[in-house]
């Protein structure tokens, strides 16, 4: 009580959040355009989600249900941290469960549960320029937009399948957005890109040290970029989640010991709970290959995967019950 | 050759403030003509030169390009997006420093299909059997497609440079100096490679060299510039064989004969 | 067919040497004939007379003082004294051909392409040029092992068989000969002779310059005196 009367709702002040909501707005009403915004200094440092934070503290009421996820899970430090900042300084309800909350807020991510009308899906974006690789102007880059010059983009794609024989980039694979503009779907796997197409939900995507904020509305085209004779794909599992057994979901490896064991799991830790949880639906715990020793244990939380930036800190992430 | 020019320049001219870019520029071009812009550093050949192919505005005077269309447009009244889309289909912009010209960073092939893929190729197995039947043509090895250009030498840069302009079959193509910085038999090698391409395609060119013989070897017609304005101007043996201007008379006399 | 093809009437020609003070060199003033058709005519007088001179005027690569030279091309009358480049360039691509003294080499290409060269240029296909390329530098006893090289490296007799083929190649209506046989044996040069008695009968108007005597007995249907054009007296 007395640590939330030192701050304004949300942390920003009202000019700020104005500002911003002008910025998605303007983004709204240009799907996949670059809006730039004057991003302010945030209680953590670049590359943390300061971006993603300030679209959410300036949309967020008292009356959201926070969700916050990084690479999926709702436990990693990162996840936990923004979750336990809105729980602060916005005394809003927060959750891991998709399905319940408005506003979710996402470190490369799409959740696997289908999003509905009304919710928002917040993404936190390192650099938000898709041309940026090959062309460093700023000023040749936005030129190059606003003349839909884009062949450029083909050209990365090109360089894949020379150099690999397929297109190679599995994440932040660039988009066209309602026919018009190139977006970077910040590095979310390319497997979640379908589920950005013709979306339900609100997608709102903010880059903080970047100062760029863009958007999809509810139901707008995002397409893939590829070639006719290399038609996109997504990353296919030749095996199901070891743990909840599901299928068609984006999996994570996750090592064991330091033997080689390792197993394959559910990137998005609320799904695969919500999974396991339900009695209707098979066990295939113990699926772990190698010598997994610590299987057991692992049928209560989801392990840490070994791609995670963050490691869950015991006794965190589990707020919202 | 059609009755028609190609390009119609008059009256050009380009100041910095109270400086002369180059100054009252009338010419035309026909296609399939390769016209020389001779003369020393800061005489205006380089000003002119990015005049004419928009990547500067003049101070004054207009040109007139026909379309494919056989429209005439006027170039400094057309859209960026109109002058862009020009300069990566119909035109094409030769630097003298292939590193400006091209992509360092990605491979050969890729700089070679860019063009297409800038104006909507989306065939994989298409854009790379244009690459490869246009590095050879340029007389890099097939099999140096996936390499990028920094591993190129000097000459193959520019020759890659040259492939990469030409992918998507030009009218109308600007050189500006594009055998400087090279040795003498690798300019040989590639003036020897533009003459053969420009008589193929039927290319009009407008190539700025200091570089008598080059102009010489590549143009039919030639102007001479100094400080900005044209002093002499006609067929290129002419010009050179019978000069008239004091200027050009200096600049020929100083030829090293070998 | 036009019998008269090239009229020449009162041209001057004058070099003005501004890097030495702008002194003036006449060369050569008051120059007039007329080329028929299916003749030779051999410009004749001491060297330094302005022969080459009015040659390369001719050809368009001399610029013209005064006068008129005055060309039957494409179906009318041309001035190419006061024509524009690129009716020049016309001219030289279907009315007027030139052998010169000198073959300008172009780095690796082969012989046979250099001569093939100027039909290519004009449209034929090339098979059908080499076909003629070939014909021809037999013709010349250019040795067949070096068709293939490019000819910056033969002797001077070779290269001159070079630019004889190249310049007789084409079917010009006109054409100008500057000393085509000035480094050929014997043999050779009653080639050319054959090459110009070929062209008389296909109806080409000739104008050359040959330093030999026999030769220009030879092919000459009449000797242009180009001392009476001297100018030299006139201003210096």
């Amino acid at each position: 009580m007395t640590d939330i009367a030192t701050y304004n709702f949300a942390y920003l002040d009202e000019q700020t959040k104005r500002m911003i909501r002008r910025a998605i707005l303007k983004g709204i009403a240009i799907p996949g355009y670059q809006v730039p915004f004057a991003s302010r200094e945030m209680p953590m440092p670049y590359g943390w989600g300061t971006g993603g934070v300030q679209v959410t503290a300036s949309i967020i009421g008292p009356d959201d249900v926070l969700k916050v996820i990084d690479q999926g899970a709702d436990d990693t430090t990162n996840a936990v941290s923004i979750r336990a900042f809105f729980k602060k300084v916005a005394r809003v309800e927060v959750t891991t469960e998709t399905a319940k909350a408005t506003i979710i807020q996402t470190r490369h991510r799409i959740p696997e549960h289908p999003l509905n009308a009304g919710q928002v899906l917040v993404f936190q974006v390192p650099i938000p320029e898709p041309l940026r690789f090959l062309e460093p102007r700023e000023t040749e880059t936005r030129k190059m937009h606003a003349l839909e010059e884009y062949g450029l983009m083909h050209v990365k794609l090109y360089e894949d399948i020379a150099k690999h024989g397929r297109i190679a980039t599995t994440y932040a694979y660039p988009v066209k957005v309602e026919g018009r503009y190139v977006m970077d779907p910040s590095p979310t796997p390319k497997f979640d890109n379908p589920k950005m197409h013709r979306s339900p939900a609100l997608q709102l995507f903010g880059a903080g040290r970047e100062k760029r904020i863009y958007a999809v509305p509810p139901f707008t085209d995002v397409v893939s970029l590829d070639f006719e004779d290399h038609p996109f794909e997504v990353q296919a599992f030749d095996q199901p989640c070891a743990l909840c057994g599901a299928e068609n979901v984006y999996l994570d490896e996750v090592i064991l010991d330091d033997r080689g064991g390792h197993m394959f799991v559910c990137s998005d830790t609320d799904h695969c709970e919500k999974r396991r949880a339900d009695s209707t639906s098979p066990s295939w715990g113990g699926r772990a290959e190698g010598a997994g020793g610590g299987i057991g244990q692992s049928s209560l939380s989801t392990p840490t995967p070994a791609l995670r930036a963050d490691p869950p800190h015991k006794g965190e992430g589990k707020e919202a019950k | 050759m059609t009755d028609e020019p190609l390009l119609r320049v008059s009256a050009l001219s380009k100041f910095y403030g109270s400086r002369v870019g180059c100054e009252n520029v009338t010419f035309d071009l026909w296609p399939g003509e390769v016209l020389a812009v001779v003369g020393e550093s800061g005489s205006g050949k380089t000003t002119l030169l990015n005049c004419l192919s928009t990547r500067l505005l003049p101070s004054s005077g207009t040109a007139s390009y026909r379309m494919r269309d056989g429209q005439w447009r006027e170039l400094y009244r057309m859209s960026e997006a109109e002058r862009r889309f020009l300069m990566r289909t119909d035109w094409g912009f030769v630097h003298q420093n292939p590193a400006d010209g091209l992509r360092m960073t990605v491979s050969a092939g890729a700089n070679v299909g860019e063009r297409l893929m800038a104006v909507g190729d989306r065939h994989y197995g298409r854009i790379r059997a244009t690459a490869v039947d246009w590095l050879s043509r340029v007389e890099i090895d097939e099999d140096r497609i996936d390499d990028e250009p920094r591993a190129f030498s000097g000459g193959m840069r520019q020759r890659l440079q040259i492939a990469r302009n030409l992918v998507t079959g030009p009218r109308l193509v600007f050189m500006d100096e594009p055998t400087g910085g090279l040795d003498v038999s690798v300019q040989a090698r590639l003036l020897d490679l533009l003459r053969g391409l420009v008589t193929d395609l039927g290319l009009a060119a407008i190539v700025v060299t200091h570089d008598l013989a080059v102009a010489r070897l590549l143009s039919q017609r030639m102007m001479v510039m100094k400080d900005g304005r044209v002093v002499e101007s006609g067929l290129t043996d002419r010009v050179l064989d019978d000069p008239r201007a004091p200027y050009t008379q200096l600049l020929v006399s100083s030829i090293l004969q070998v | 067919m036009m019998a008269t093809p090239l009229v020449v009437s009162d041209v001057a020609k004058s070099f003005t040497m501004h890097l030495r003070d702008g002194v003036r060199l006449p060369v050569v003033a008051g120059v007039s004939f007329a080329i028929r058709a299916g003749e030779c005519a051999v410009l004749g007088g001491p060297s330094g007379a302005g022969k080459s001179s009015i040659l390369k005027m001719l050809y368009g690569n001399y610029a013209v003082d005064e006068g008129q030279i005055i060309v039957q091309h494409g179906g009318g009358l041309i001035d190419l004294a006061t024509a524009s480049p690129r009716t020049v360039l016309s001219v030289r691509r279907h009315t007027i051909g030139y052998v010169s003294q000198f073959l300008r080499t172009v780095p690796r290409v082969s012989a046979l392409d250099v001569v093939a060269e100027p039909l290519v240029e004009r449209g034929k296909d090339r098979e059908a040029a080499r076909k003629k390329a070939r014909a021809l530098l037999a013709q010349l006893n250019l040795p067949e092992k070096l068709w293939a090289l490019p000819p910056a490296t033969f002797s001077g007799g070779e290269q001159q068989r070079v630019n004889i083929a190249r310049g007789f190649i084409t079917e010009h209506p006109i054409l100008l000969l500057d000393e085509p046989t000035a480094s050929l044996d014997a043999r050779n040069r009653d080639v050319v002779v054959e090459l110009i008695s070929a062209k008389k009968a296909a109806g080409v108007a000739l104008l050359g310059i040959f330093h030999d005597l026999d030769v220009r007995d030879a092919v000459a249907d009449r000797v242009i005196d180009v001392t009476a054009f001297a100018a030299g007296k006139i201003a210096a």
